[in-house]
């Protein structure tokens, strides 16, 4: 459902992301690890259409031109972002926001708008997920949220909003034991056949609860190997010194079962 | 990065909706200023001996006066002798009533959303419309009277309650209060009353619109609102005026008097014309708002100001009676080449009086935008508290926010708070708004909205929606 080829991205003049190619199908969950600065994050927003990258290659997802389109274009094509920092939007009530963002990419996709009683249900289940309360959607959007919360905000956001592809950047860095838990269970109960998902992360922790379908390593803007959820194991244990600083012909043979490079 | 910001400029820019104007047949009065304008406004309007007086004292006050030049706006020199001080719309005869509006007014009030026909009301809002200088129509007068409530233009009032006029004009603000204030009691031509009795509660909001259509004029309205013991009124006004090249002078007085335990809540929701983008024409608007707060009385200021190309304006209030409370919330946005000072002053005489001051300015385009707040105690008020938070956003980079606080305190028991914050609208707000599917504009209409969550939350229910649409309006722009 998405397809990237030869991706290439530069910010002022830095070429971060270097030709990179990425296949992701139906109801697939991918893993992409990598060291910092190798372009994680670059690739998070280059998809979801940030501003200011210099960009070059092809991104259809479901066959549309991803990179023709602005931001909430691609939203109404289906795909959401979690964000590494959540925005914080003081005097925007939170369930307000949520009801715009999803009347928005109803109405873009020629969709009447949901019913006040309709959202609230739905609002309801979404809180269920991330195990908050009601009140949770009476704050403003993300404002004086604790660290853990807003990355729960986000994934009450996908529950709602529904999306194709998820990509999501880092959601579980700065979170306690109990809520990277929920945000796993979370992001695992909207898990579907007509729902693919990018997991940007750093760590093992969250892979464990999730169980990735695939693991890429990213390193300098490309990907240098790609297997399954054992992968990620191996760079828990060895870190990614047997990627950086070696041309690709230099990594050195492993086995890993089932590795797809 | 510069395309984004070019953008976030044009949002700023937009279409003023108003902008049209009524053929109406007008009796103007020649440009100029002397005693025998003061004379002819007198006559047209049929005043007591003792109105006049008091006017041609304010002239002499005003002729006396320099025009202050303390704030911080850049603003041509006015010509006060080439405005005519007189317009007023000529009745039209009527076959089934003389109460009957004409209906071209009636149609200029509909294009505007402000229906006069009392069945048409759908809120339960009591009107005064103003056109130029003289008050038109006031809906709703026998039901408020049923309350004993008093609504009805000033000129009305001058004659049917001379007395309660008599006692009260003049007694906030006084003639030589400033040069503004002197010009407008000199020749100020209508404007609305009203006399809440001990102990009501007015059952519906009343609300006076201004219009200004004539060229050349100035406008000049003066308001009165009495609030005696334990009463209670919440009140609107709302401003338009059509585009024009020329710049035109709005100076307006308002006095309000809380009697004991009256509390007075006083909205406005001012859309003069800005002018254009290149500060052509557009409405000068000096206003004076006072309020008397008498002991455990509450006065109230909630102000939206998106139109004029300048605003000059500091409603106050004076806290009067120990235990009195006053309040002043603004939301002020400067667009195109738009300049507004404005903000509150609050008086401590009373002891343990209370004051809240929330003040939030919007610069986008070429404007400026400046808070300008006085907060006194004065040696008797014990333990008096203010508390100040001045908010400024930025959109775009040839904008500007001040904030000018002054704070005198006199009684050392008094404690004054002051916070105050400049942001701009961060390209990361707006690219988190668009990733969940919303459009450039709808994002920044709602980032803006809520900056001014505080403030709209103070507003009567029907025109906070009615405010955050003008908002919205005000930031529309070319995008998309």
């Amino acid at each position: 459902m998405l397809h990237v080829e030869n991706l290439t991205a530069s910010i002022g003049g830095t070429q971060i992301l270097k030709g990179l190619d990425l296949a992701i199908g139906e109801g697939e969950v991918h893993a992409v690890m990598g060291p910092n600065g190798s372009g994680k994050s670059t690739l998070a927003h280059a998809l979801a259409g940030r501003e200011g990258y210099e960009l070059s290659g092809r991104v259809t997802l479901d066959g549309a031109d991803l990179l023709d389109l602005e931001p909430e274009e691609r939203a109404a094509a289906g795909l959401f972002m979690g964000f590494q920092y959540p925005v914080e939007i003081p005097g925007v009530n939170n369930m307000y926001f949520l009801r715009t963002a999803l009347n928005s990419v109803r109405k873009a996709r020629g969709d009447d708008e949901i019913s006040a009683r309709d959202f609230l249900g739905l609002a309801r289940e979404a809180l269920e997920l991330v195990e908050m309360k009601q009140d949770f959607l009476n704050r403003a959007v993300n404002a004086g949220f604790s660290g853990g919360e807003k990355k729960r905000n986000e994934i009450l956001q996908m529950a709602i909003m529904q999306p194709r592809l998820a990509v999501l950047d880092e959601t579980d860095s700065g979170l306690d034991i109990d809520a990277l838990r929920i945000i796993a269970s979370g992001i695992n109960s909207l898990r579907g056949p007509e729902r693919s998902m990018i997991v940007i992360t750093h760590y093992q922790r969250l892979l464990d609860y999730l169980k990735p379908d695939f693991v890429h390593v990213l390193v300098d803007g490309r990907i240098v190997e790609s297997g399954d959820h054992t992968l990620a194991t191996h760079l828990e244990d060895h870190g990614y010194a047997d990627f950086v600083n070696h041309d690709l012909d230099d990594v050195p043979d492993r086995s890993l079962s089932g590795a797809a490079s | 990065m510069t395309d984004q910001r070019l953008e976030l400029e044009q949002l700023a820019e937009a279409g003023y909706e108003y902008g049209f104007t009524t053929d109406l047949d007008t009796d103007i009065a020649p440009p100029g200023l002397d005693e025998g304008t003061i004379r002819l406004i007198s006559a047209k309007k049929n005043e007591p001996d003792w109105l006049l007086e008091w006017r041609l004292k304010a002239l002499a006050a005003w002729q006396a006066m320099e025009e202050p030049d303390w704030a911080k706006l850049e603003i041509d020199p006015i010509d006060y002798q080439s405005i005519s001080y007189w317009a007023a719309p000529k009745p039209k005869p009527q076959l089934e009533s003389m109460d009957e509006v004409d209906p071209e007014i009636r149609e200029m009030f509909d294009k505007l959303g402000i229906p006069l026909h009392e069945q048409k009301m759908l809120s339960n809002v009591a009107v005064d419309a103003i056109v130029d200088s003289v008050s038109v129509t006031t809906t709703f007068k026998e039901t408020l009277a049923e309350a004993g409530v008093i609504f009805c233009s000033f000129s009305e009032a001058v004659n049917d309650h001379p007395d309660l006029v008599r006692e009260h004009l003049g007694s906030v603000v006084p003639v030589r209060d400033n040069y503004f204030a002197a010009l407008n009691s000199a020749v100020f031509s209508d404007g609305s009353f009203c006399y809440i009795p001990a102990g009501v509660r007015c059952p519906m909001e009343l609300s006076t619109y201004f219009r200004i259509n004539s060229q050349n004029t100035g406008q000049f309205e003066r308001t009165l609102i009495v609030a005696e013991e334990g009463s209670h009124v919440s009140y609107l006004e709302g401003c338009t005026a059509p585009m024009r090249d020329e710049n035109q002078l709005h100076a307006a007085v308002v006095e309000l008097v809380a009697k004991d335990r009256a509390e007075i809540k006083y909205s406005t929701v001012q859309n003069w014309y800005p002018g254009d983008e290149n500060g052509v024409g557009g409405i000068y608007n000096f206003v004076t708002k006072r309020g008397r707060a008498h002991t455990d009385a509450k006065i109230s200021w909630t102000q939206v100001e998106t139109g004029s190309a300048i605003t000059w304006k500091y409603p106050s209030v004076i806290l009067q009676g120990d235990r009195s409370v006053g309040e002043f919330y603004s939301v002020a946005l400067s667009s195109k080449r738009q300049q507004a000072d404005t903000g509150t002053k609050m008086v401590h005489i009373g002891a343990d009086t209370t004051s809240t001051i929330i003040s939030k300015g919007i610069s986008a385009g070429r404007g400026q935008n400046t808070y300008r707040g006085l907060v006194k105690t004065m040696r008797s008020a014990e333990n008096a508290r203010n508390y100040t938070q001045c908010d400024s956003l930025l959109l775009g980079k040839d904008c500007g926010a001040n904030t000018i606080p002054y704070i005198e305190v006199k009684n050392p028991t008094a404690q004054v708070e002051h916070e105050a914050s400049t942001s701009t609208v961060g390209e990361d707000q707006l690219y988190y708004c668009r990733q969940r599917g919303m459009s450039e504009e709808d994002a920044m209409s709602m980032i803006v909205n809520g900056f001014c969550r505080e403030v709209f939350d103070e507003l009567p229910m029907e025109f906070a929606v009615e405010a955050q649409r003008l908002l919205s309006v005000s930031l529309e722009g070319s995008v998309g």
